[in-house]
């Protein structure tokens, strides 16, 4: 069989698995869900934190932001925000599914399009800072953004927003989010794919390598990071948006910028399956979803000490992930050719040796 | 929200409080930012678990108070338990990642954080607590400014521990090893100085600092699990702000760190505290950026 048909077999039966898994497992489908997510993120994590060598902890920041700003929309469009998520009071609301539908879409777009925005903004100040310093500031955003927002009295403060209910019965609402997520997931990844395979991974990797030679050479390093940390957001910022819709609850510190949950799985996934490839974080996010699914609920809170043992346990020993060691192990399987010769010193040294031998 | 402000206008003495509980409690973010500036100069090392070693300080004086020692005995008692503490992490965990990439060790110690404060909140419970040490108040403008008699011991205990960090680094031997390996750890290792001994060393001291800085916070202010996150970013704004091995800048930055956190406090609003502290690392962070955009040329 030939490459480019096994291939497109394999990727035609992800697609069909994809498809039929919540028909197979209807009781798994918002945890299936979850899984496409989770790939996304990162998918979306590892365009900065694999390929560039831009470690962000806050990229959940974008999630947050697609969140709010979608049920801003959802419910502004028809309604006074302010009147619905007073406390006291409530204002009696009905959503047609015509209403239900428009908010949705025009929703998803304006947290699409909100997301990028930020990010083009705080690229401008953040993308030049560096290593360590890049790190932490992305994390101060993102834990800054969680407090305002509970201070803000607009969107519910630490109360947070009920979204509009889905007009049709739960079985449904679940299938139509769970198809939601599976294109986005696949459309990331596509796009990703695509987006590797141009010259943005090579500017990427010579960024991540050394970005005042990269920057010395000609690139202009700028726009390349904004672009990366750009399409990092705007798929975060519509993954915060179906999110907020699939749980129909928002509140600002553990649902829309949960920071040590959902802003740190996206880099342990990463780093499990092996960042800075691009099946890597697939990879890892399967694999760590699928764990986390069977075991969280029966550590009765070790489960956090779990994860933290793995951050460390992963970064200590194991930092090539799945990938980088798969990759290590067998690299003449994925088109890499190993020079035999041995170290550049062993041939230095072999060459006079063989002069003198002839 | 804002109408705090007018009030602060009107009654200047209580600006004297916040500027005085800023003090108080920013000479104690000292301790622990000269802690990180300390591991981070010297070892190169991020530590994102600060704040929780501070926290565990707190713990241990709390736990030992429950069994009736008095947090001054408990100081002591602390400092060496957390010593030995981070003496043992640094063998386990740190002296794998020191020599890795920047990001390793600021997700390594930042897993070491995770595992520390979910542990606490296992053993010790989520309740915020505090301990008594069983002083009275001063009164000061007839009433109008309250100052706890443990804040100022407190303020002392911090100023004499300074003193003695400082006095250590500068005539012990091993505080002479440690400023060595700072300024060049090859050239240290050729005079016969052994490097991993130190960093292990400097680590369980930035470990004992951390201690007895969370003995004292949890005196004159509260403990909980998860306050670690907060005095990490503390730890990080004063750091980032002052510089490394920079004593007077760390003091000065956290004494204003602390003094600008109480006015945020009480003019935006408690829950809006911690923001502030958020927010002021990002705008160091800023600030420190523009600097250095300024001083090189980037290409547009």
């Amino acid at each position: 069989m030939n490459r480019s048909l096994s291939k497109s077999l394999f990727y035609g039966a992800i697609v069909v698995a994809g498809l039929a898994a919540p028909l197979l497992f209807p009781g798994y489908t918002f945890a299936i869900s979850g899984l496409w997510v989770m790939i996304l993120f990162a998918l979306t994590w590892d365009i900065m934190g694999g390929q560039m060598g831009y470690n962000s902890l806050g990229n959940i920041f974008f999630f947050g932001i697609g969140m709010y700003v979608c049920a801003i929309v959802q419910v502004g469009l028809y309604y006074n925000v302010a009147a619905y998520t007073a406390p006291s009071g409530q204002i009696d609301v009905h959503f047609t599914p015509h209403q239900y539908y428009l908010g949705l879409t025009l929703g998803i777009a304006a947290a699409a399009v909100v997301a990028t925005l930020f990010a083009l903004l705080f690229g401008q100040i953040i993308l030049g800072l560096r290593g360590p310093y890049f790190a932490i500031g992305t994390l101060g955003i993102a834990l800054a953004a969680g407090e305002l927002f509970g201070a803000w009295n607009y969107v519910g403060g630490g109360g947070g927003i009920a979204l509009p209910t889905f007009p049709g019965d739960p079985g449904d609402r679940a299938l139509f989010f769970y198809i939601l997520c599976f294109i986005l997931a696949i459309a990331a990844f596509a796009f990703l794919k695509w987006l590797y395979s141009t010259r943005f991974k090579l500017v990427a990797n010579a960024i991540r390598d050394d970005e005042e030679k990269a920057e010395a050479m000609g690139l202009y390093t700028k726009r390349y990071k904004n672009l990366g940390f750009a399409i990092s957001a705007f798929f975060l910022g519509i993954s915060g948006a179906l999110y907020g819709n699939m749980i129909g609850f928002i509140e600002p510190v553990e649902v829309a910028f949960p920071v040590i949950t959902f802003g740190i799985f996206m880099v342990v996934m990463c780093l499990i399956g092996g960042k800075g490839t691009l099946w890597g974080p697939v990879i890892g996010a399967a694999l760590f979803h699928v764990v986390r699914q069977l075991t969280w609920t029966y550590m009765l809170g070790w489960q956090w000490v779990a994860l933290g043992g793995l951050i460390i346990v992963s970064v200590v020993y194991f930092q090539q992930g799945i990938v980088g060691w798969v990759l290590e192990r067998w690299p003449e399987r994925f088109g890499i050719r190993v020079d035999e010769a041995g170290s550049p010193d062993e041939s230095l040294d072999a060459d006079p040796v063989n002069k003198e031998a002839a | 929200m804002l109408e705090n402000l007018h009030l602060l206008l009107q009654a200047p003495v209580l600006n004297v409080q916040l500027i005085l509980d800023g003090v108080f409690v920013g000479a104690v973010y000292g301790l622990a930012a000269y802690g990180l500036a300390l591991v981070w100069g010297v070892m190169n090392l991020k530590n994102l678990a600060q704040g929780d070693f501070v926290i565990l300080g707190g713990y241990l004086a709390w736990a030992m108070g429950n069994h009736g020692v008095h947090p001054f005995v408990a100081l002591p008692i602390v400092a060496v338990l957390m010593f030995a503490f981070g003496w043992a992490i640094y063998r386990t965990i740190i002296c794998r990642i020191i020599d890795k990439d920047l990001f390793t060790s600021l997700l390594g110690t930042f897993g070491l954080a995770l595992v520390m404060q979910q542990i606490m909140n296992q053993i010790f419970g989520p309740e915020v607590q505090s301990i008594d040490a069983g002083f009275q108040s001063l009164t000061l403008f007839g009433g109008m400014v309250t100052i706890a008699q443990v804040k100022l011991i407190s303020l002392c205990l911090t100023a004499a521990l300074a003193v003695a960090i400082v006095g250590f680094m500068k005539w012990s031997r091993m505080g002479q090893a440690i400023r060595a390996t700072a300024q060049d750890p090859r050239a240290a290792r050729v005079m016969g100085i052994n490097t991993d001994r130190v960093y292990a060393f400097t680590f369980a001291l930035n470990s004992a600092i951390c201690g007895a800085a969370g003995v004292l916070i949890a005196m004159i202010w509260v403990i909980q699990p998860f306050y670690g996150i907060a005095h990490s970013i503390r730890a990080f704004v004063i750091v980032t702000t002052a510089g490394l091995g920079n004593l007077g800048a760390v003091i000065l930055s956290a004494l204003g760190l602390g003094i600008a956190e109480q006015y945020a406090g009480f003019t935006l609003g408690a829950q809006l505290q911690q923001f502030t502290v958020v927010s002021l690392l990002v705008l160091v962070l800023v600030i420190k950026q523009i600097h250095r955009g300024r001083a090189r040329q980037v290409l547009q």
